[in-house]
């Protein structure tokens, strides 16, 4: 058995340590909810490309306060830019809330392994997203958007809190205006004058248009929502194989070295963050020590 | 009457129901038309009918003393609204409004609750319908009510 000194770091182009952060500049900022913000970012070096897959996430680095894992919602054929859409849910996403244009991240990745797209080809693709899990899904669906013919009905089922938290607003309603897309947006509460739906992103499964025997499922929010969306989409008769689900635990190196974030024979950093719902469901249901 | 009968006859709720109960449904059934903003049950109200939506959006809402009604739910193509009619004491506990142009099936509940109590079969299939739909409205109240998208989760 390898010592820790004599295992060596699985190498990429550039020869970096991959524990070592790249210098990325802050080029936009957006707030696009009272606790959500989009940062975009170009980087310093590596000839000012960025190469990731749909699903993917980097390890971020706010200088002087701490380094967390968050994926990314950019475009992946847009490699000129790092895009990340994340919460203010600790310390180091309250500094990186307050950062602005000319500001300086760290970033390693990108990790991790990436939606199944290949998959989904000839088939119907069932999204369905809560919350700032929207986030991580909108690199799949840029993707899928641009090679539309490859793929059957394409369905994006999105639920959120309440109408002010519905997160990329803009492009929801470019995506809902297509004749070959169908997008549902639900909230868990509005008041009288929300002309949307409201209940739980669960409620819209039964009603929505796909054929659940030729369904690929993406799914991606709180694991308790994820929990009943696969139990909603398994009643519908999508397959445990079918359904695919990004898990999120405590990524601290992020390349399957430092063990935080094992789940069960899994690493959610390298073996993840998708998985099949079929290796990970009983996992989820059991207790944590 | 004859599309009444195809519609029912095809809809999930009353899949599997015989013919002779489907007529005696059908019997009871008649078709209305809600426009947008309109009210189609009210909190308090008698309930002596349920509704089967073919068409629109329903919110189901709740007054609130200070901040004006709260939209708990919101009702689609294919679904149920109301099982108040088969629960004492036959009164709605909520508003349900029309977000747009609704139309829908109204089934006379007052005059089905009479043959369920001469027919129990029909109660029992009735009941095990809306036993489905109550559940499946309550496990989505209680996921609703984790409030999945705050900071806990």
């Amino acid at each position: 058995m390898a010592t820790v000194s004599e295992i060596k770091y699985v190498k990429k182009d550039d020869t970096r340590d991959p524990m070592f952060p790249a210098l990325f500049e802050i080029k936009g900022f957006k707030r696009e909810t009272k606790d959500t913000f989009t940062v975009e970012m170009i980087p310093k070096e590596n000839s000012g490309k960025f190469v990731f897959q749909p699903g993917q996430f980097n390890m971020i680095y706010v200088f002087g306060v701490g380094e967390i894992p968050i994926s990314i919602s950019g475009n992946p054929d847009d490699t000129s830019l790092l895009v990340h859409t994340t919460r203010v849910v600790g310390n180091v996403t309250n500094a990186m809330s307050k950062l602005r244009r000319g500001d300086i991240l760290g970033i390693r990745g990108p990790y991790g392994n990436s939606w199944p797209l290949d998959e989904a080809i000839g088939k119907d693709v069932v999204l369905v997203a809560g919350g700032i899990g929207l986030a991580p899904l909108r690199p799949a669906l840029y993707k899928i958007v641009d090679e539309r013919e490859k793929y059957n009905k394409v369905v994006l089922l999105y639920g959120t809190r309440t109408p002010a938290d519905v997160l990329f607003r803009r492009e929801l309603e470019q995506w809902r205006a297509r004749f070959d897309l169908e997008v549902y947006v639900t909230v868990d509460r509005a008041m009288s004058g929300w002309k949307g739906n409201v209940g739980v992103v669960t409620t819209l499964i039964s009603r929505s248009p796909f054929d659940p025997h030729n369904t690929i499922a993406y799914v991606c929010g709180p694991e308790i929502m994820m929990k009943f969306t696969a139990t909603e989409l398994q009643k519908r008769g999508v397959n445990d194989d079918r359904i695919f689900i990004s898990l999120e635990r405590n990524m601290k190196c992020g390349v399957g070295y430092c063990g935080h974030c094992q789940f069960g024979p899994f690493f959610v950093c390298k073996d993840g963050p998708i998985f099949k719902y079929s290796q990970v469901k009983d996992l989820i249901i059991k207790w944590e020590v | 009457m004859e599309d009444l009968t195809k519609i029912l006859a095809e809809h999930l709720f009353f899949k599997g129901l015989s013919d002779d109960y489907l007529k005696l449904i059908v019997g009871c059934a008649s078709n209305v038309k809600f426009g947008a903003g309109e009210m189609i049950l009210k909190e308090g109200e008698e309930a002596n009918n349920f509704y089967l939506i073919r068409s629109g959006k329903v919110s189901i809402q709740f007054k609130t003393p200070n901040k004006g009604p709260i939209i708990i739910e919101t009702l689609g193509e294919g679904d149920i609204l109301g099982w108040s009619w088969l629960i004492p004491p036959y009164i709605w506990h909520f508003d349900a409004k029309a977000v747009e142009l609704t139309r829908m099936i109204a089934l006379d509940g007052k005059c089905l609750r009479g043959k369920c109590e001469d027919d129990h079969n029909l109660g029992y299939e009735l009941l095990k319908r809306f036993s489905e739909i109550i559940v499946k409205r309550l496990e989505a109240t209680r996921l609703q009510l984790m409030d999945v998208y705050g900071n806990r989760f």
